[in-house]
């Protein structure tokens, strides 16, 4: 192995498994990139550094007693901090839980520690995972590793810029609206939401449980189906996983073929708001997959026009309800406790102090939503529009294998851009949303960079619920007839940190 | 606290009709709480069945309990309720620091139990029906206790503890319609409702819904509406009555106390009221400014609970004896009145009883003990008849050594006062404090001699004829022997000293 850092996870792990490369050497040579560069780019929030090389060494140990190593045993990994981790801190980006040291393991911890996967840390996030571009976080922006002065996008800013920057060759996310995704794709990298209740929710700390799934990140697409089919499959703890088979996603991956696949484009993603070099890059993709034998079709989903009002009424509402825990009674942050102060006082101040302001606003659009005589208006409402979006899925996917659309409007903004307006904000996610409402499955993949600006730009590919294997046939097919095209990966254009 | 004047209970039935709303919460006897795997035993040190779900820790995530979805469908089955076919749970949102998450995990207008009935008869054998709205699942709360402060209550106390280990035990809560009709029998109503539904539940096995643990807590709403109305008054709701007799009581007094505020041109405020066991009054709690708002919606974190048809059918061929029909089937086993069955039952003694019977004893003896002297202590100790320190098998030993002849009555009374006062098995009993019947012939002998001496007059009846007569030398040999002696064996002894064969 020539550079550590660059190797792929695939590579990676074969080399530890032949004993060409040690896993603690593997774990050192990330600790010292991060190390390196992660001042500049603030994706981690707390780097294990004793925690990666202890299991490392036991990588080690198993692979000089003869065991047999899984797939992806000794790979270094970024966590988002929204996901427990045992005596390890665990923030979900808020000041509310500073210095909370969970004492239990979130389902996809254990899973990932058990895989031999080495977790270097806990990533950046906006707070609470709301927000699109890690801004909201209370411990400062994390930054693009293609122009340091522009976000990573969010919530998982921090796990996609530490692939970009080549911190980890892997990375987990939580995607409730677009916040696997859309990382993904303002970094050039690979992100994808599987099928609503693939991979255990418990022990990610929620923001919208009817709309939170964790997932892989990687730079590859076949690195993403390997950890992808680390963590997914049935868990007893998550009454909402599925009790069905993990798809073969890493097959998919490595048959990556097209041919005789039918793709409809969605027509209601493009046209006012979308950056030209975005819809370039797309219509280019469209024509890609054409000439790799796939038939494409237009189809029109006429309810996604109303996904982002009723996810912005949904979401808000279930954190409404999710974040109330949060009233300094048996952990994380408590201000104003002298003594004097009832346990409502000592609860209001904290909850002042604890929340950032998106948190704060989402809480109360969300009280708001659910507040007697509001219900049917507005829960009620986005219930039912949800309901229209599963529906146009549905007639869609009775016509095509696959969806695809830009994953987001345009690429990385300049920090503090949108910091002071929502509604701009809110618009990045807009081409994610519709699956998260319907909880299927959804991937993005780079597909070039815009040409006015060269950074990159996403292609979404968005497949039935519990047909993950074909975002990888699609996505792995794409990746490398542009990495043909192109000579190299997309990241290798990225300056240099 | 202003004092009220109380309008005489039948002068406030006079003017009012009372409509009663019965709300019960039940704990289930399940082994783990309601949404996670840690112990529902009681009596664990605080905090040490609790685990990231119960304690709502971020991340955690809750699973429903089976058994406690079988349960509730069960108690559903048994108030004669529709099933759902399909229901979810529910968010009820409000902050208190008992509440882990700050919201608790219930059920709201999706219940898995509705539209039901329960029939209760009162003391005089008439039988009342009482619709139930629903009944649907939820969990338990953490439990606080205040410190520091005069009442126990939160306001002026200098610090709370909480324990969690309550927290997530799962709770059926039953909800009866308004109770309309029942006029001056409400109280009564009340009472035998939840009697009724206690033997329901502890025949169903899912609870042993001892109140006075708080297993079963009931809130009595009530409200009066002028005679003859049919638009409902403004309901006071008495919370967490935890007693037979004190539901009795709370609704009694609550229905002189609207009276005396309705007389006086007052109006009901609507509000929570605390009930005081001492006197039987109730006070105000926390006055519903405005209708609390408990955001309620569809629990994300779980699946829909769907129970299959066939299942529910096999659960409703499985119900045990239901405890009236149970009653009915006894009462004519037992040849009792409608009145002695319902005191048997209102004093929690069927059970007891039988388990006297399955352990030897004649069914008028089990009934009899239960009934008589058992039910006096547990009344002059105010415990319940099942919490008494002695157990069906020790009165069936009584009984058994009264028909051996070895104890009689009075002596018999004096076995059971030693089991309850912690002096062993009724023979220990027996040994130690000296009580067998005196029943050797030449013991009694002296005793029958100096009596005959005594009323020669009575002898003399006795030869001629007059049998009866006997009593009273009985009567001076018992006193003679303190109580000791064979009663019907003196008896036989001075017939046979004198020479006569009574029919
Ligand atoms: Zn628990």
């Amino acid at each position: 192995m020539t550079d550590l850092i660059r190797s792929t996870a695939a590579q990676t792990a074969n080399a530890i498994a032949s004993g060409e490369v040690s896993a603690v050497e593997v774990a050192q040579a990330h600790l010292d990139r991060i190390g390196a560069v992660d001042e500049k780019v603030h994706a981690f929030l707390h780097v294990d550094t004793e925690g990666a090389l202890e299991a490392a060494r036991a990588v080690d140990a198993k692979r000089a007693a003869g065991e047999e190593l899984g797939p992806l045993a000794g790979v270094p990994l970024a966590l988002k901090d929204v996901f427990t981790t045992k005596g390890i801190p665990t923030t979900a980006g808020s000041k509310m839980l500073e210095g909370w040291r969970p004492p239990y393991d979130a389902t996809l911890t254990r899973r990932l520690k058990e895989a031999g996967v080495v977790i270097l840390g806990k990533t950046n996030m906006d707070e609470f995972a709301m927000g699109s571009s890690t801004e909201n976080s209370a411990y400062g922006p994390t930054g693009n590793p293609w122009d340091l002065s522009r976000i990573p996008g969010g919530s998982g800013g921090g796990s996609a810029a530490a692939l970009a920057a080549y911190e980890a060759p892997l990375a987990i996310g939580t995607d409730t609206g677009g916040s696997i995704r859309q990382p993904g794709a303002v970094t050039g990298t690979v992100g994808v939401k599987p099928t609503y209740g693939s991979v255990s929710r418990y022990g990610l700390i929620a923001f919208s449980s009817s709309l939170d799934q964790g997932g892989p990140c990687a730079r590859t697409v076949l690195d993403a189906a390997l950890l992808h089919e680390a963590i997914a499959g049935w868990d007893p703890m998550d009454s909402t996983s599925i009790n069905a088979p993990v798809p073969a996603v890493v097959a998919a991956a490595r048959q990556a073929d097209v041919k005789g696949m039918r793709v409809g484009v969605v027509t209601e993603f493009g046209g006012e708001g979308y950056q030209a070099g975005v819809m370039q890059r797309f219509h280019e993709s469209v024509e890609l997959l054409r000439s790799l034998g796939a038939e494409i079709v237009e189809i029109s989903c006429p309810s996604f026009t109303y996904a982002l009002p009723a996810y912005y009424l949904i979401a808000p509402s279930e954190c409404s309800s999710n974040l109330a825990r949060f009233d300094a009674m048996r952990y994380g942050l408590r201000v104003g406790d002298n003594g004097e102060r009832s346990a409502e006082e000592v609860t209001a101040l904290t909850r002042e102090a604890g929340f950032g302001p998106e948190v704060k606003r989402r809480i109360m659009l969300g009280t708001y939503a659910l507040s007697s005589g509001y219900y049917d208006a507005y829960y009620g409402s986005a219930q039912k529009v949800r309901t229209l979006i599963t529906r146009d899925f549905d007639r869609a996917f009775a016509d095509v294998d696959v969806l695809i659309s830009p994953t987001t409007p345009t690429t990385a903004f300049p920090i503090g851009e949108r910091a002071d307006d929502p509604m701009a904000m809110y618009l990045a996610d807009l081409c994610t949303i519709p699956s998260n409402l319907a909880g299927n499955a959804a991937m993005s993949v780079p597909c070039g960079l815009a040409p006015e600006d060269n950074l990159p730009v996403g292609l979404q590919i968005i497949a039935p619920a519990l047909a993950d294997d074909r975002l990888y046939r699609v996505g792995a097919a794409v990746e490398a007839a542009l990495n043909d095209k192109w000579g190299h990966p997309l990241l290798e254009e990225a300056p240099a940190l | 606290m202003s004092v009220i004047d109380l309008v005489p209970y039948e002068e406030a039935l006079a003017s009012y009709d009372p409509v009663m709303g019965l709300e019960v919460h039940v704990e289930l006897g399940t082994k783990t709480k309601m949404f996670c795997g840690c112990s529902t035993a009681l009596g664990a040190e605080p905090n040490t069945q609790v685990c990231p779900t119960c304690l709502g820790l971020p991340g955690s995530l809750p699973v429903v309990n089976a058994t406690g979805v079988e349960s509730a469908i069960r108690i559903g089955l048994a108030l004669n309720c529709e099933i759902a076919e399909w229901c979810r749970f529910a968010r009820k949102n409000y902050f208190y620091p008992d509440m882990p998450k700050n919201f608790q995990t219930s059920q709201y207008d999706e219940p898995i139990a509705f539209n039901g009935y329960l029939d209760v008869e009162l003391e005089d054998g008439e039988v009342f029906r009482v619709e139930i709205e629903r009944a649907h699942m939820e969990e338990d709360t953490g439990k606080s206790t205040h410190v520091g402060g005069a009442t126990g209550r939160i306001h002026g106390a200098e610090y709370s503890l909480l324990d969690y280990n309550r927290a997530g035990i799962p709770l059926i809560e039953i909800v009866t319609k308004p109770i309309v009709g029942a006029g001056d029998r409400a109280p009564e109503v009340a009472r035998a409702y939840v009697a009724e539904l206690r033997e329901l539940i502890r025949a169903l096995g899912v609870s042993e819904a001892r109140m006075e643990m708080g297993q079963m807590r009931c809130d009595v709403n009530l409200s009066l509406m002028p005679k003859g109305a049919t638009k409902f008054g403004t309901r006071s709701e008495t919370k967490n009555v935890n007693s037979l007799r004190s539901v009795e009581r709370a609704a009694r007094f609550e229905i002189q106390r609207h009276a005396a505020v309705l007389d006086d041109g007052g109006t009901i405020v609507q509000e929570t009221r605390h009930f005081h066991e001492d006197n039987g009054s109730t006070t105000s709690g926390r006055i519903k400014e405005e209708a609390e708002d408990y955001r309620y919606f569809p629990e994300p974190d779980l699946v829909p609970v769907a129970p299959s048809r066939e299942w529910v059918e096999q659960l409703r061929g499985e119900l045990p004896e239901l405890p009236r029909v149970r009653r009915q089937r006894l009462q004519e086993e037992w040849g009792i009145s409608a009145t002695e069955m319902q005191s048997a039952l209102n004093a929690g003694a069927i059970d007891l009883i039988l388990a006297t019977i399955d352990a030897g004893a004649p069914a008028d003896q089990a009934r009899k003990w239960w009934l008589g002297e058992l039910a006096r202590r547990s009344n002059e100790d105010g415990v319940e008849l099942a919490a008494l320190p002695i157990s069906p098998a020790q009165v069936a030993k009584v009984s058994a050594l009264v028909a051996e002849g070895k104890l009689n009555d009075k002596l018999a009374r004096q076995v059971i006062e030693g089991v309850l006062a912690g002096e062993g098995e009724p023979d220990e009993v027996v040994a130690k404090r000296g009580l067998a019947v005196v029943s050797d012939d030449s013991a009694l002998g002296d005793a029958i001699d100096a009596a005959l001496a005594a009323q020669p007059d009575v002898a003399d009846k006795i030869r001629s004829g007059k049998f009866a007569a006997a009593g009273a030398l009985v009567g001076a040999v018992m006193k003679a022997t303190r109580g000791q002696a064979d009663a019907a064996r003196v008896k036989e002894l001075i017939f046979e000293k004198l020479g006569v064969t009574p029919e």
